[in-house]
């Protein structure tokens, strides 16, 4: 075996994966609560369908988006390869274990809470990214007075196979821009009227949140990162971004549309 | 003075390691609150002779904290309810009366019971001699203090040599990983100038070891250094991580 693979076959090394694609991930849940802000503008869904089409057809972002489907999939293995091993490394448990006195409930349940995410994650990817792919969405028209960008008249267009995912013209005579594009924020904003789809969200996003109060610090561990100045700033970025204000922003989301 | 108690014993009996083994139930009576709990079980072991039966098998040495033999799992935790002590060091003023006490041995997979409470940590020692040490040619004796060292750079190697080997990190831990005891004898060299030549070869060597004896990986819950009877920290842990990565990706030096 060459020094590459032997390093990733070692326990470390399998958790240096973990821990990379794990804070891969965490990167891309910031750009992707970003870019999903959008939804709560009121303008019929104009901004985040246009968001929609950009991130589905800029190319670095498609590559990006290969190398996070991948984070995911090799993730959840290495998950699956590490617990297994955990499991083999104590065949006969105890009769009675006190881990609640000496470890956090989070720690230990990164397997279930990972589990949890991974059903959503099917689940999300096969309502929103699946149906904009392939199902047949109808158009959204929306009419935007070029003197002021807030007037805008939105119509409805029913799917048609030769359409364009999105385009734009400006009607200078008019004094409109016309934007068309598939309408994913209907889809989003239909979804979200079911009170147990709601739920579904909300407590994966509380799974999320458990999940990087201990994964985001737990990840720098892995990797080597104990500088005592800055461990303190990695501490509060794991609680308070991922743990709370990440997982809240996204809650909203379905919360917003279901009460709207 | 106070009063003495009455416990009742949940301990787990097993022949051997081909054995299957299994709890069985005794009454304590008579128990001093100033008793330590190897002494407690000394005078249960004593009635079991008497009556013919056979004592219950544990490992002990020192009984004063420093040799790391003493191991037990009491009441879900190494080395029972209390914060940085050995087993030795517990006393029996830590339980109430009329309290059940289930006592296990430590369980891994790279710990084999012997018999009854009693483990073979022999894996630890592998570990250490595949890299826990420092090679010292003959020649002239050194100067003391000939080799300056930072006071803090002393101190924190001299924390991680305090790891007396007991296990308790392996038992407590979710996964039985022996992170906490591997980074804590890595660093304890890893830190020192003497510790520089075999620097990357020893991580390497030790947690090569450390997954041949089938100890699970580190899910950095903690749980080690809250349990360690010297309280390790699990900084050693982020250190072993760092100089094995480093000597696997960065560096030249072969395993
Ligand atoms: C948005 C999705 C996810 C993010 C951002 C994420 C992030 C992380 C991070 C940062 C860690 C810490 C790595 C370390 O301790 O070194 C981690 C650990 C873990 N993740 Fe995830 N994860 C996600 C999804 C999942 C999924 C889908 C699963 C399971 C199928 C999963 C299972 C685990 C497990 C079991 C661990 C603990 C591994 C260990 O330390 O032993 N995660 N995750
Ligand atoms: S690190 Fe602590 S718990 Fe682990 S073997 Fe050393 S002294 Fe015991
Ligand atoms: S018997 Fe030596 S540490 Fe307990």
């Amino acid at each position: 075996m060459s020094n590459f693979a032997k390093t990733f076959s070692s326990s470390l090394g399998k958790k240096l994966v973990m821990a990379l694609t794990g804070l891969f991930l965490c990167t891309f849940l910031i750009v992707h609560l970003v870019g999903n802000l959008q939804l709560f503008k009121d303008d019929a869904g104009q901004a985040f369908n246009a968001y929609a089409y950009f991130m589905t057809h800029f190319t670095p972002i498609k590559v990006v988006s290969y190398l996070l489907y991948a984070s995911i999939i090799i993730h959840a293995i290495y998950a699956l390869i590490i617990s297994l091993g955990n499991k083999k490394a104590r065949p006969i448990g105890y009769a009675v274990q006190a881990g609640n006195q000496n470890s956090p409930w989070t720690s230990r349940n990164m397997g279930i809470l990972g589990t949890i995410l991974l059903v959503f994650i099917v689940v999300h990817m096969g309502d929103f990214w699946w149906k904009y792919h392939n199902a047949d969405l109808p158009y959204a028209k929306y009419e935007i007075s070029l003197d002021n960008p807030n007037d805008i008249q939105v119509s409805e267009l029913p799917y048609d196979a030769n359409r364009l995912v999105h385009s734009e013209i400006t009607d200078l005579q008019a004094g409109k821009r016309i934007v068309v594009s598939k309408d994913l924020y209907k889809i989003v904003n239909n979804a979200f009227q079911t009170w147990w789809y709601v739920l579904l969200y909300v407590i994966a996003m509380s799974a999320l949140s458990f999940h990087l109060i201990h994964g985001f610090r737990s990840a720098f561990q892995t990797i080597g990162w104990n500088n005592s100045r800055y461990l303190p700033l990695v501490r509060f970025i794991g609680v308070w971004v991922f743990g709370v204000l990440v997982p809240l922003a996204f809650a909203a989301m379905p919360l917003y549309f279901f009460f709207k | 003075m106070s009063k003495n108690m009455n416990l009742t014993l949940k301990v787990w009996r097993q022949k051997n390691a081909d054995t299957k083994g299994k709890f069985v139930t005794y009454q304590a009576g008579h128990v001093s609150p100033d008793m330590s709990f190897l002494e407690m079980l000394d005078v249960v072991n004593e009635d079991l002779t008497k009556k013919g039966d056979d004592p219950i098998h544990f490992d002990h040495d020192c009984r004063e904290g420093i040799c790391g033999a003493c191991s037990l799992h009491i009441n879900g935790r190494p080395h029972g309810p209390k914060h940085g002590i050995t087993t030795c060091q517990l006393h029996m003023r830590s339980f109430n009366d009329n309290d059940t006490v289930v006592i296990e041995p430590w369980r891994a997979e790279a710990f084999p019971v012997i018999r009854d409470l009693a483990v073979d940590r022999g894996a630890f020692d592998r570990i250490q001699a595949a890299g826990g040490f420092v090679s010292v040619n003959t020649g002239g004796v050194p100067d003391a203090n000939a080799i300056a060292i930072p006071k803090v750079i002393a101190d924190e190697a001299f924390n991680s040599a305090t790891c007396i080997g007991c296990g308790a990190c392996v038992a407590a831990c979710k996964n039985a990983s022996a992170m906490l005891f591997v980074s804590a004898k890595v660093s304890q060299l890893a830190l020192l100038p003497q510790g520089q030549p075999e620097r990357y070869h020893r991580v390497q060597a030790m947690v090569a070891q450390m997954d041949a004896e089938g100890f699970g990986s580190c899910t950095n819950t903690g749980a080690c250094e809250a349990e360690c009877p010297k309280e390790i920290s699990i900084t050693n842990i982020a250190r072993m991580n760092r100089d094995y990565f480093t000597a696997k990706l960065i560096k030249q030096e072969e395993a």
